[in-house]
């Protein structure tokens, strides 16, 4: 099946020469654009520097990290979100309204956009790929025991299952159980083991962090 | 719209495949587009307005794009609709790329300016708009409160929509009341931004999916006030769970349950024991609901 082909953003229209496809198209626009003095090149480079290396999922993971040590933080955090998110310097588009949804041994909370991508960007940046795919929009919320057990993780049936589809202006924001043997570990250590998927519900934060699976190479 | 972007509950799309330290961008072009799509986008209209733009590609079109593919067809697409600029402009740019002759002015411009760093604050978005009418109408009083069971209305608008087609007729419970918001089905169609409450609504995985489906799985959906209808029927499933088992019920009907209890597991009292007014069961609705809330209080 051939969706993740379609929706990964990098099938095979990213590798044509730059002078073809979508490459050519978004080349021509920002000319014809900037002609015209619609986007400015500096207001542009600026901004996607910003999505790029300034926010991403470890201003979500400072957020959780403080919410395992601190419950009073904790306790904003789970009651005055946006605000809770605020004092740690985050905010702006795609984070005005904030809930955060707290992971319990009883209750997994996972979050899916099934009308286009919503996500939280202050406190996780762009959504990676399979976020957007059509393969995780369409069964997070018909099947998502069997979703996650395609991402790694296996829920117990005791859990019960609570899917968020982001369909309105509220942004989520997993707040995943803190692992066993971190007792000891400081905030910053802490913020180290949590990852993207464990904040939008499809991973669970483990400790010592599981290595990456070796990547699999093709028979010689 | 009943359109391809819908797509909760399909089948067909395959496993869910994770790609391991994913870049946040595959390719330049995604990232000039990503940039584009939020500086211009905001002079071209509000948040709404791009994501029906996006709605209304052709579905085979929608599914052989990638992401950001969409992004550049809403752009185009929007741009040349409110006339900032024609098709022969895109195509005349994109025939001197091509044809490797001078490059020009502006892309030149492009460059030179490249190094000047100004800062954008993140709040350049078109979403914004919504924030401001959600602070102008907070006042605005709620249909409906947080505990009470509701229909998902069974609509089916040409235009944009929020409403997933998987919830529609499906009955649930609202568990939020998140303020008041743009309503994006006039929005996007320059018909008003109609500011109402925006809820969390619960519906149970069976109620959406089918007696087979697992009884411990929920799913949340936010659906504004025009979505919803008061479910004055039957008790949502999920409260009447909690209310069978935690609300200390009068003699009456204690003793008449007592006689069948499957009657109260089924999802509402058959027709003949309903109160004759809605207006007793609305009036009657909230003081159960706080009874419930202080009920779940205690539990925890």
């Amino acid at each position: 099946m051939s969706s993740n082909d379609h929706d990964d953003g990098h099938g095979h229209h990213a590798h044509n020469a730059p002078e073809t496809g979508p490459a050519l198209r978004v080349k021509a626009l920002e000319a014809v654009l900037v002609e015209k003095g619609l986007v400015d090149p500096a207001r542009l480079d600026t901004l996607i520097d910003t999505y790029e290396h300034k926010v991403g999922p470890h201003n979500g993971a400072r957020i959780v990290a403080r919410a395992w040590i601190d419950p009073a933080y904790k306790k904003r955090l789970l009651t005055e979100a946006t605000a809770a998110i605020a004092e740690m310097g985050y905010g702006g588009p795609q984070g005005e309204y904030m809930t955060v949804l707290e992971n319990t041994p009883r209750v997994h909370n996972m979050v899916v956009c099934t009308l286009c991508s919503c996500y939280p960007w202050p406190v996780l940046g762009l959504p990676p790929v399979w976020y957007k795919s059509f393969a995780y929009r369409s069964r997070a919320v018909s099947d998502p025991r069997g979703v996650l057990h395609e991402l790694g993780l296996e829920i117990p049936a005791e859990v019960e299952v609570r899917v968020w589809d982001s369909s309105a202006d509220m942004r989520y924001l997993v707040l995943p159980m803190r692992p066993p043997g971190t007792e000891n570990l400081g905030e910053p250590e802490l913020a180290e083991l949590v990852t993207r998927d464990s904040m939008i519900g499809t991973a669970v934060v483990e400790y010592p962090p599981r290595k990456p699976p070796p990547v699999a190479k093709p028979a010689a | 719209m009943n359109g391809i972007h819908d797509l909760g509950g399909m089948h067909g799309f395959g496993p869910v495949v994770r790609e391991e330290n994913e870049p946040v961008f595959h390719a330049d072009w995604e990232r000039r587009i990503f940039g584009m799509a939020l500086l211009a986008g905001q002079t071209l209209g509000n948040l709404d307005e791009m994501r029906h733009t996006i709605e209304r590609m052709p579905p085979d079109r929608y599914l052989a794009s990638t992401y950001y593919e969409r992004w550049l067809y809403s752009l185009e697409t929007r741009l040349i609709e409110k006339r900032r600029l024609t098709r022969d402009e895109l195509e005349a740019a994109q025939q001197r790329l091509r044809d490797g002759t001078a490059v020009s002015d502006a892309l030149s411009r492009v460059e030179q300016t490249r190094s000047d760093a100004e800062t954008v604050g993140p709040s350049a978005r078109p979403g914004d708009s919504h924030a401001d009418v959600s602070r102008r109408h907070s006042i605005q009083r709620p249909r409906f409160k947080v505990g009470s069971g509701v229909i998902a209305r069974n609509i089916n608008p040409e235009g944009h929509t929020r409403l997933p087609r998987y919830a529609r007729g499906r009955r649930g419970v609202i568990r939020h009341d998140w303020g008041v918001f743009v309503f994006p089905d006039t929005n996007a169609h320059g018909r008003g931004p109609s500011p109402q409450h925006c809820y969390n609504v619960e519906f149970r995985g069976r109620e959406l999916w089918g007696i087979d489906h697992p009884a411990n799985e929920r799913i949340f959906i936010d659906l504004w006030e025009d979505y919803l209808e008061l479910d004055r029927a039957v008790l949502p499933d999920s409260t009447a769970r909690i209310a069978v088992k935690k609300t200390p019920v009068p003699k009456r009907v204690s003793a008449a349950m007592k006689k069948s209890s499957t009657q109260a597991k089924m999802k509402g009292a058959p027709a003949k024991s309903r109160p004759k007014s809605p207006q007793t069961r609305a009036k009657a609705a909230p003081a159960r609901n706080r009874k419930m809330a202080a009920q779940s209080r205690k539990r925890r």
